[in-house]
């Protein structure tokens, strides 16, 4: 082979990224249900077998509102869509208006030790028996959120972490990390790190559409 | 019944005192008989004979020998070990029976061809026997006897034709017969070394002198003669209990020693074509009560794996509280399980219902089984009655409600007070005009109570009420997340 062709292969690698393209996107996507939020992410939505880590100063502000449409999508499959451990009660009235299966909704709780949380997600997200699995950590290092992302692959599900505004500044090995910012005004997603793509990094979302 | 057909299989067990107690693999070890005047040797494992000891010896002299272990020989544990391994054996044929002290014959016959052959069905017996820790001496024959006589003069032969069995009955020695030592003493003084020898006398003369009942051995190894054999009645129930030979205080080499148990309960259940739904465990100690440990299962399983997986999940949460000297398990619960069909497609609806069951039961054996639930709606006003747990799969009603919040809080907030508005963390603006709910006189729980969704500067949505009646105005009940 010539030496171009040579080179070409090596650069057609995914695995590589060149400065001011857009490099593929390995797996697929899930939209997200806000056209605006699937513009700036690669793939255009949700990354499937990779974590999504949602940062949210506090609650109330619509953290869970924004994964809603993509639950909703993929309750219709035949996997579980796994809560585990969740700070309050999911209300299970409010989950079926915003078009949720019920009968897909897997919660786990009443969970004592920090160990058993991590390993409850990451047996769901290896399992491949998941489509989503959402979790809330507080305090969590670095390395352990390195496996679940490797969970993640396995398993081929979307796993959601969502964190408190401390962990903001501590680096984090997951694919997509996102951070709310909301006042009177308006809602904006800050998107702080993603798989290539490129696009707005501040998204506003009409908080209406959340609702 | 054609008797052309019949196929027997001795499994002859000449280990069973070391078996039964477990001391096969131990480090030196020797079962010893208590009866008599002073107790003897029995029976020594591999590495006791390396070390000398032998059948017979006394047991200063085995002291003498070094850091041997002696167990006194117990033959209700033989026997108990002899019934369960009959029923394992049920899943290869109706028919088994018991053959005491040591050992089991099974009709085979009419199983072969389920099995695909002899071979096939050797490759199942004996790697299944060597897994639950037995060395068994196999053997088989058309006739019971003649399977017997084979297996216990280490002949492991497959004889299927009636008509070779007497040339491969003759070389065998006069030990193998079931007749007392008195009599062998005779027959070796009349001058006969092997069964051959004995065949060759005329019957009139044998019966004469060793009685009718020796010259039927001989009949009904050859099959001349019937030999019925009464069938084994395995029980309904799956108990078996096993003594450790040494106390274990670790969770996990626990685990090693169900494996055993597992693996017979696994044979047992596929004998029934049954699954298990519920496992008992009860863990004994000395001195003290008894612990329980149970397994509950979703969907029938006999799957040894899986079994196994499920207890180490348990096993690794379990504080041992004492060591532990013994080990029961029993299986009350079993329902019917056919063997698996496998899916025509790989991923297909089935083989995920399969794995998506299995999965919860992973996570219920390690968090517990009310740590894992699935949701419903409850056609109730009352918000906190509105939802329920409920198991992970079941439908829930289809059924409409106003707007209601992301998440409920389990039990309601009191707000405080700050310029005559509810305060959380910052003046809540109310949006809209409030909802009446009341409801509840029925069961003693009524409520009657306005909603509002309420504002916070930030953009925090929240769900708050005021009460009717009572002296706190403001409570927080759910967040629109």
């Amino acid at each position: 082979m010539s030496p171009d062709a040579v080179l070409d292969a090596v650069l057609r690698d995914r695995g590589i990224w060149r400065f001011g393209r857009e490099s593929p996107v390995v797996g697929e996507s899930i939209s997200t249900g806000f056209v605006d939020l699937d513009a700036s992410l690669p793939g255009g939505g949700w990354p499937r077998g990779a974590l999504t880590e949602i940062i949210a100063p506090r609650a109330g502000i619509g953290a869970l509102s924004l994964v809603m449409p993509a639950l909703a999508r993929l309750s219709r499959a035949d996997r579980w869509l796994a809560w585990i451990d969740p700070p309050y009660i999911p209300y299970a009235p409010a989950l079926t208006g915003r078009g949720l299966e019920l009968a897909r909704v897997l919660m786990v709780q009443g969970i004592e030790q920090s160990s058993d949380r991590l390993w409850a997600i990451e047996q769901s997200l290896r399992s491949g028996t998941c489509s989503a699995v959402l979790a809330w950590l507080r305090n969590v290092d670095t390395r352990a959120i390195r496996r679940l992302q490797l969970a993640a692959e396995i398993g081929q599900g979307w796993g959601v972490l969502f964190r408190p505004s401390a962990a903001r500044r501590e680096p984090s090995p997951a694919a997509l990390r996102l951070c709310l910012e909301t006042d009177r005004r308006g809602y904006a997603v800050h998107i702080l790190k993603r798989r290539g793509g490129s696009g707005a990094s501040i998204v506003p979302l009409d908080p209406g559409c959340l609702r | 019944m054609n008797d052309r057909s019949l196929l027997w299989l001795y499994l002859g067990l000449p280990c069973l005192p070391l078996e039964a107690l477990g001391l096969v693999d131990r480090q030196h070890a020797c079962v010893i008989d208590t009866e008599g005047r002073a107790p003897r040797v029995l029976m020594g494992n591999c590495a006791a004979h390396a070390l000398g000891a032998a059948p017979g010896m006394k047991l200063n002299a085995v002291y003498a020998l070094g850091d041997i272990e002696m167990y006194a020989r117990r033959p209700s544990a033989e026997e108990h070990a002899l019934r369960s391994l009959a029923a394992w054996c049920g899943q290869f044929t109706s028919m088994v029976s018991l053959a005491p002290p040591d050992g089991l014959l099974l009709e085979v016959g009419k199983s072969l061809a389920l099995f695909g052959g002899v071979t096939a069905l050797l490759e199942q017996v004996r790697p299944g026997l060597l897994a639950l820790g037995y060395h068994p001496r196999l053997a088989l024959a058309p006739t019971p006897l003649g399977a017997t006589f084979l297996a216990r003069a280490d002949q492991e032969l497959v004889i299927t034709d009636k008509r070779a069995l007497r040339a491969r009955l003759a070389p065998l020695p006069l030990a193998v017969l079931p007749v007392g030592a008195a009599v062998k003493e005779a027959l070796a003084g009349l001058g006969l070394r092997d069964l051959g020898d004995c065949l060759r006398l005329p019957r009139a003369g044998l019966a004469r002198r060793f009685g009718q009942e020796f010259v039927g051995i001989l009949d009904r190894a050859l099959g001349r003669q019937p030999d019925p054999r009464s069938a084994f009645q395995p029980p309904t129930r799956f108990e078996r209990r096993l003594e450790l030979a040494h106390e274990i205080e670790d969770a996990q080499a626990l685990l090693f020693a169900s494996r055993r148990l597992l693996l017979e309960l696994s044979g047992f259940l596929r004998a029934r074509a049954a699954g298990a739904r519920a496992i008992d465990w009860t863990l004994f100690h000395h001195g003290r009560r008894e612990s329980y440990l149970n397994l509950r299962l979703l969907t029938p399983s006999r799957d040894p794996e899986h079994l196994t997986h499920l207890l180490r999940a348990r096993l690794e949460r379990l504080e041992l509280s004492a060591p532990v000297c013994a080990l029961r398990l029993v299986v009350a619960g079993v329902a019917p399980l056919t063997g698996s069909t496998l899916p025509l497609l790989p991923g297909s609806k089935q083989e995920t219902q399969e794995s998506s069951m299995a999965f919860i039961e992973r996570l219920r054996a390690r968090l517990g089984t009310d740590a894992v639930c699935g949701l419903s709606v409850v056609a109730e006003h009352r918000p906190e009655c509105a939802w329920r747990r409920c198991a992970p799969g079941e439908p829930s009603p289809a059924l409409r409600f106003h707007h209601r919040p992301l998440w409920l809080l389990k039990a309601p907030r009191r707000l405080e007070l700050r310029t005559g508005r509810p305060y959380l963390g910052g003046d809540l603006e109310l949006l809209d005009r409030g909802e009446r709910i009341e409801g509840g006189w029925w069961e003693g729980h009524d409520i009657a109570r306005d909603y509002f969704v309420a504002r916070r500067a930030d953009g925090g949505c929240f769900w708050i009420f005021c009460e009717l009646q009572g002296t706190d105005p403001w409570f927080l009940h759910g967040i629109f997340e």
